[in-house]
C-alpha cells in the first residue's frame, strides 16, 4: 500500500506540525491512522461481463469521517445542444470539456454537508458538484453551467456518475467497508480509488490505490487486432461475412 | 444470456441480436435490400455507438446479401452486365461518401444529415412505389394489362454511350446506371447501408428493368459496395465489431434464405406494395424523431480527431 500525503500543502503542513510539536511515537500513530485496500485491483472485462461490485475496506484510528472517491479514465468530450430550426431539431451550440472522468463514484459514512469541510472537499474534487469540468470554449458563464449540468446528467443516466452517495459502514470502531458498483458499460483504462480521512473540517490524511479496467480474453484479442492491424482485421471481417453468406446459401439449397 | 461486444464496448442479450438478425434477414431476402436501413437505427436504439453501428452493419450486410445473391444467381435472376456498370458508379460514389462522412462528423451534423437524408429520400420513394403498385394491382383486377415500362420512349433513351443489357431487355445509355450507382454509393457510405432500398426503385422506375432481375442484380452490387465499406470502416475508424456482426449475420443468413423463397411466391406488384409500406413506416418514424421535442436537449460525444 502506498501512503500518499498528496492532499494539500495545508494538510501536509498540519501533519508535519504534529510531528514536530509532539514526538516521534505520535508521528508513527498519524501515519497509521488510515489503511485501506480494494478486493481487486483489476476489473477484467470478459465476454460475459455484466458489471461488478468491488469491496473497499480499511481501518482508521476510530475518529473522523471516511470519504471514498473512485475516478475513471479522463478524456475530452463535446456536449451539443439541440434547437428547433424550421421545425426540425438541429445541433446548434457546442461546448468542449477537457479531462472529463469517464467514471466517478462516491461513498461516505455520513452526508458531506455535515463534515464542515466545504473548501477541502472542493479542492480535492470530492462530490459531483465539485468536479472540475473545464470548458475549453464556453461562450458565456450561464451557458457553461447549462452544458455542465447536461454533461453530469448524461453520465448519471449511464450510471457512470452517482446520483446518491453510497454508504461507508463502520464495523465496530475502526474497521470500515463500502461496496462500489461498476456497471457493464464502464470505460476501460486507469482508475484511482482515493480514501480521505476528515477530522474537524480538515483532510487529515488520504490514500490512493490504483485500479485498472481492462478487456480480457477473446474480446481483448479482437479489440487489439482491430487497432493494431486494421487492414487485416477489415479483410478478415469481409472474408468471414462472404463465407457465412456462401455457407448459408449452400446449406439451404436442398431445403 | 449477455455477451460483451469488444468494439461497441457494451453487453447485449445474445438472443435479442439473433432475433433482430433473423427478422431483418427475412426482409432482405424478400425484397433484395440489404436491410441496413432497418438494422442501423435498431442498433443505435440498443445503445451501440452510431459509428460502430454503421461499420458493423456494413459487415453484416455483406453476408446477408451474398447469401441472397447466390440464391438468385441459381435461379438466373442476375444481370451481371448491368450490375457491373452500377458497381463502377457505386465505388466512385462511396469514396466521395466516406470523405463527406468524416467532414460532417467533425462538425457534429452527421446525425442530422443521416436522418434528414433518409426521411426525404424514403418519403419520395415510398410514395411513388405505393401509388404505382396499387395502380397496377387495381388494373389487374379490372382485367386490363398494366402498361409495361420497357416500351415507353422518353428523354432517357436519347442519352449517348448506349449499351445493350440482354438480361434486362434494355438498350440504354451506360451513363444512366453509372449515375444511379454513384448516387447510391454516396448515400450508402453516409447512411451506412448497402443502398438497395434506394437502388431498387431507381432500377424499376428510371431504368425500366423487369422486376424479376432487379432483386438479384441489386444484391450483386450490394455485396461489393458493402464489402468495400466494411474494409474502409475497419481500416480508418476501427468501428467494425466482428462479434456483433457474427451474431447478427447468423440470424440474417437464415432469414434471408426463407425471405427469398417467400419473395418468389408473391407477384412483383404485391412485393412492391409491401416494400413501399415498410419504407413509409420507417419514414414516419424518422420524421417523428426529427420533429418531436427530444427527451434530452443535449448530446454527449467523444471528440473526434482528424483521421
Amino acid at each position: 500500500m502506498i501512503l500518499i500525503p498528496r492532499y494539500s500543502a495545508r494538510a501536509i503542513a498540519s501533519i508535519m506540525g504534529m510531528v514536530f510539536t509532539v514526538n516521534v511515537a505520535v508521528a508513527q500513530d498519524v501515519a497509521e491512522t488510515l489503511v485501506a485496500d480494494l478486493s481487486s485491483h483489476l476489473i477484467a472485462i470478459t465476454p460475459d461481463f455484466t458489471g461488478v461490485d468491488l469491496l473497499l475496506f480499511g481501518t482508521t484510528d476510530g475518529t473522523g469521517d471516511v470519504v471514498v472517491v473512485i475516478r475513471g479514465p479522463h478524456s475530452d468530450v463535446v456536449m451539443r445542444r439541440k434547437e428547433r430550426v424550421a421545425g426540425v431539431w438541429v445541433h446548434t451550440d457546442a461546448v468542449e470539456f477537457a479531462g472529463v472522468p469517464g467514471y466517478y463514484a462516491l461513498a461516505a459514512n455520513r452526508p458531506l454537508e455535515q463534515m464542515n469541510a466545504e473548501a477541502e472537499l472542493a479542492f480535492a474534487q470530492i462530490g459531483v458538484p465539485n468536479l472540475r469540468l473545464d470548458a475549453v470554449d464556453a461562450p458565456t458563464e450561464t451557458s457553461h453551467a447549462a452544458f455542465r449540468d447536461a454533461l453530469v446528467k448524461n453520465m448519471q443516466r449511464k450510471q457512470l456518475y452517482p446520483v446518491d452517495i453510497q454508504p461507508v459502514t463502520f464495523v465496530g470502531e475502526r474497521l470500515f467497508r463500502t461496496s462500489i458498483r461498476f456497471p457493464a458499460n464502464v470505460p476501460t483504462g486507469p482508475y484511482s480509488a482515493e480514501v480521505y480521512l476528515i477530522k474537524d473540517g480538515q483532510v487529515v490524511t488520504s490514500e490512493i490505490t490504483p485500479l485498472a479496467v481492462r478487456k480480457s480474453g477473446f474480446g481483448a484479442a479482437v479489440f487489439l487486432h482491430a487497432h493494431r492491424h486494421p487492414a487485416s482485421y477489415g479483410a478478415v471481417a469481409v472474408v468471414f461475412a462472404l463465407a457465412a453468406g456462401w455457407f448459408a446459401s449452400v446449406l439451404f439449397r436442398k431445403v | 444470456m449477455q455477451i460483451y461486444l469488444p468494439i461497441a464496448e457494451m453487453s447485449v442479450n445474445v438472443f435479442l441480436l439473433l432475433g433482430m438478425g433473423a427478422g431483418v434477414g427475412l426482409l432482405s431476402g424478400m425484397f433484395g435490400v440489404g436491410g441496413g436501413f432497418l438494422m442501423t437505427p435498431l442498433l443505435i436504439i440498443l445503445g451501440v455507438p452510431p459509428a460502430v453501428a454503421v461499420g458493423t452493419e456494413a459487415n453484416q450486410v455483406v453476408a446477408a446479401s451474398a447469401s441472397g445473391f447466390l440464391a438468385h444467381m441459381r435461379r438466373g435472376n442476375v444481370d451481371f452486365r448491368m450490375g457491373s456498370v452500377l458497381l463502377a458508379g457505386g465505388m466512385a460514389g462511396s469514396a466521395l461518401g466516406v470523405w463527406l462522412f468524416f467532414v460532417l462528423r467533425q462538425i457534429g451534423q452527421i446525425d442530422l444529415v443521416i436522418e434528414l437524408g433518409y426521411t426525404v429520400f424514403l418519403a419520395i420513394i415510398g410514395t411513388l412505389m405505393l401509388v404505382e403498385s396499387i395502380r397496377t394491382l387495381l388494373h389487374r383486377e379490372h382485367g386490363r394489362a398494366a402498361p409495361r415500362g420497357a416500351g415507353r420512349h422518353t428523354w432517357v433513351h436519347g442519352l449517348p454511350l448506349k449499351m445493350r443489357f440482354r438480361k434486362s431487355k434494355l438498350y440504354i445509355s451506360a451513363l444512366l446506371p453509372l449515375t444511379i450507382g454513384f448516387v447510391v454509393g454516396v448515400l450508402a457510405a453516409i447512411l451506412g447501408v448497402g443502398g438497395g432500398i434506394v437502388m431498387l426503385p431507381a432500377m424499376i422506375y428510371i431504368l425500366g428493368m423487369p422486376t424479376s432481375v432487379v432483386v438479384g442484380t441489386s444484391l450483386f452490387q450490394i455485396v461489393f459496395v458493402t464489402a468495400s465499406a466494411t474494409f474502409l470502416h475497419a481500416y480508418n475508424n476501427q468501428t467494425v465489431d466482428i462479434v456483433l456482426a457474427a451474431l447478427l449475420l447468423l440470424g440474417a443468413v437464415v432469414g434471408a434464405q426463407y425471405g427469398s423463397k417467400i419473395g418468389t411466391l408473391l407477384r412483383g406488384e404485391q412485393l412492391r406494395a409491401l416494400l413501399a409500406l415498410l419504407v413509409l413506416v420507417v419514414t414516419a418514424k424518422l420524421l417523428y424523431g426529427l420533429v418531436a421535442t427530444p427527451e434530452e436537449m443535449f448530446t454527449l460525444s467523444p471528440i473526434f480527431r482528424t483521421p
